[in-house]
């Protein structure tokens, strides 16, 4: 399942020494991992422990109190404005329930970004629409409202949003949260399929442990106490392996 | 999207080996770099040469993807539209993984955008009356609802979110303060500003303070400040409902077993209900302030001479009218509100439409209603 040689040993991401928080309260503190090309990374930990605002500032909407954050070999945190917007271009952003606009259709939503960053004609960005709706099987859907569809379809729909670019790096807050089985393991094949297909950077933040054994080469494993990563490795590695009690517990899904 | 390569000449080369025959060699990438630029340039190609069998040659291809795959697809349906070959040749299986992916066989062989027909005049009238129907049933059901709620106030008072309440009278009110006070007083300048140049002709002067007064205490203090509170308070109603039914906050009381009128409505109808009449006193006795400003610096009028002017032309039950009127207006604009937020359907669009709905009826009832009310008094008194 997990493809090692396909990962190149190129840094897409790296984070320096971060410090992130809200006001006083500090979230995470002296952070420093890399995500290599191709790699399929996942951030997991207990709830509260910060992965979300860890993703929130590796995408520029938080800013990072302290620290740097490259991404494709452009500090994000360096200027604001210009450099954020030209990594971003370069990343597609999976939200937990899909944000998608409700006033648009899902072929709308889908179209949006091609519409605004490539100078392709109409019917062909409604033909890549097409495909990329059944890359995530939602042939059919093109004219509903997100209101009118389920709340898995919405976040197929999110994906194929945040595909639309082909982006070099995608980014997942909790794909499977809230999807059924079978979905969720739909979901899965899909991202080792694009991983494979593109060579796509994923990073994923979540805490369903069959995904992750399926889908991850690496994961860093981060925690409420200390603040910062405790864990780092491959999932069955850290399973088996890990010295920390409580990352063992974690992956064998003890009490 | 950053274009990798503006010049087309290192991707592509073609060679024509026989009268007819189009082949193309792709080199390295075709993908959403370059996508764009290579539809152009093979429109022009294909016009040039006009081939009958085109053969694409993807050898030297490296990097494919969707964008890459629907120019390829766009190609056979050009090809397909003049009755003419296309073939694939070289393909590497990373290729063909791709291509079966998306399912290139079966593209393009059939129109990509099938629009939603839009239905005809009949149908679209049916649907119409059957939604307007609907929409008037739930009304119904939503003001028999805010009866009952009410009624179970009266039997248990215990019953109402006092705290709600409270709150509500807050932002109403109290806080709506500010505005209506300095729109009152600017409309009560105005009115006797305008007056006085035709009064002042017959020297009667005296007489705007009993213009102002009367046309403020009796329509426009109410109808201004049941405006000011229509486009602050109602529209918040209808967005905060609103908000609350998309994000399931609604349903959620409901399963509850809390009654979502009770909890919702009630508390922002009472509030309006006892606080718009106040704004309105407020209303009428900032206007007069403005107008006693002009009469005293303009109009040579003294301030004893103004107010006495004013308290003589008044009675209590121009006041009274106009109060009660208000609080009827109080109730229309948050019953319409909160009727607006429960109707919202879909996402954030919906939230929208709902309070720009929720101001302009609004608006509507109140000037229907006061029509109605000059009528009723017309009547009443004559």
């Amino acid at each position: 399942m997990i493809n090692k040689q396909a990962i190149k040993k190129r840094v897409a991401i790296k984070v320096m020494e971060m410090v992130a928080g809200y006001e006083e309260e500090i979230i995470l503190n002296c952070i420093n991992f890399e995500v290599y090309e191709g790699e399929i990374f996942v951030i997991l930990g207990g709830s509260g422990c910060g992965k979300s605002t860890l993703l929130k500032h590796l995408i520029g909407l938080n800013y990072p109190m302290a620290g740097n954050i490259v991404i494709d070999g452009v500090d994000i945190t360096d200027d604001k404005g210009g450099n954020l917007q030209q990594v971003l271009r370069q990343c597609g952003i999976l939200f937990q329930s899909g944000a998608l606009f409700s006033s648009m259709t899902v072929a709308e939503n889908v179209a949006l970004p091609m519409q605004e960053h490539t100078d392709l004609p109409a019917p062909y960005i409604d033909n890549i629409v097409k495909m990329k709706l059944a890359q995530v099987s939602l042939t059919g859907y093109e004219n509903h409202l997100p209101s009118e569809i389920s709340g898995g379809m919405r976040k197929r729909a999110g994906l194929a949003r945040a595909m639309a670019l082909n982006p070099k790096i995608l980014f997942f807050d909790e794909p499977s949260a809230g999807l059924d089985p079978i979905t969720s393991a739909e979901l899965d094949q899909l991202i080792i399929r694009l991983n494979r297909s593109y060579g796509t950077t994923m990073v994923i933040v979540t805490h369903e442990l069959p995904s992750i054994f399926t889908v991850a080469h690496r994961v860093i494993m981060l925690d409420k106490r200390f603040k910062s990563i405790i864990a780092e490795g491959s999932p069955q590695y850290l399973r088996d392996n890990s010295q920390n009690p409580y990352v063992r517990q974690f992956f064998n899904r003890e009490s | 999207m950053t274009i990798l390569s503006k010049n087309l000449t290192n991707l592509y080369s073609f060679s024509q080996e026989s009268p007819g025959k189009l082949t193309i060699h792709f080199h390295d990438r075709l993908d959403v770099s370059n996508a764009a630029l290579f539809i152009k340039e093979f429109k022009v190609l294909l016009r040039t040469h006009k081939p009958d069998n085109l053969v694409i040659d993807l050898k030297k291809l490296n990097h494919l993807d969707d964008y890459g795959v629907s120019v390829l697809v766009e190609l056979k349906k050009i090809m397909g539209n003049q009755r003419g070959n296309f073939s694939l040749t070289n393909v590497s299986e990373k290729i063909e993984e791709i291509l079966t992916m998306h399912r290139f066989s079966v593209l393009g062989q059939h129109s990509i955008s099938e629009r939603k027909t839009s239905p005809n005049f009949f149908t679209h009238l049916g649907n119409v009356t059957i939604n307007l129907g609907s929409e008037m049933g739930f009304i119904l059901t939503f003001l028999g609802d805010t009866c009952f709620s009410f009624l179970r106030f009266l039997r248990h008072p215990g019953s109402l979110r006092l705290n709600d309440t409270i709150e509500n009278m807050k932002r109403v009110g109290l806080d709506a303060l500010p505005i209506v006070g300095l729109i009152s007083f600017l409309l009560g300048l105005i009115m006797a500003f305008m007056s006085s140049v035709q009064l002042q002709q017959f020297g009667a002067n005296i007489y705007v303070a009993s213009l102002v007064g009367i046309s403020m205490t009796r329509e426009l203090g109410p109808i201004m400040t049941a405006i000011i509170v229509a486009g602050r308070s109602g529209s918040s109603f209808a967005a905060e409902i609103g908000t609350m039914k998309i994000s399931e906050e609604v349903d959620a009381l409901s399963t509850m077993g809390i009654n979502p009128n009770l909890f919702l409505v009630l508390p922002r109808v009472l509030a309006a209900c006892l606080v718009v009449p106040v704004l309105t006193l407020f209303s009428d006795l900032f206007a007069i302030a403005g107008g006693l400003l002009v009469g005293v610096t303009m109009l040579d009028l003294t301030i004893s001479g103004y107010t006495n002017q004013t308290i003589n032309t008044l009675t209590l039950f121009d006041v009274f009218w106009g109060v009660f009127k208000s609080g009827i207006f109080a109730i229309l604009i948050s019953w319409t509100g909160c009727l607006k937020g429960f109707q919202v359907k879909g996402g954030a669009a919906g939230v929208g439409q709902a309070t720009t709905s929720a101001v302009v009826s609004s608006i509507f009832l109140i000037v229907l209603s006061d029509s109605l009310l000059v009528v009723i008094l017309r009547y009443w008194n004559g």
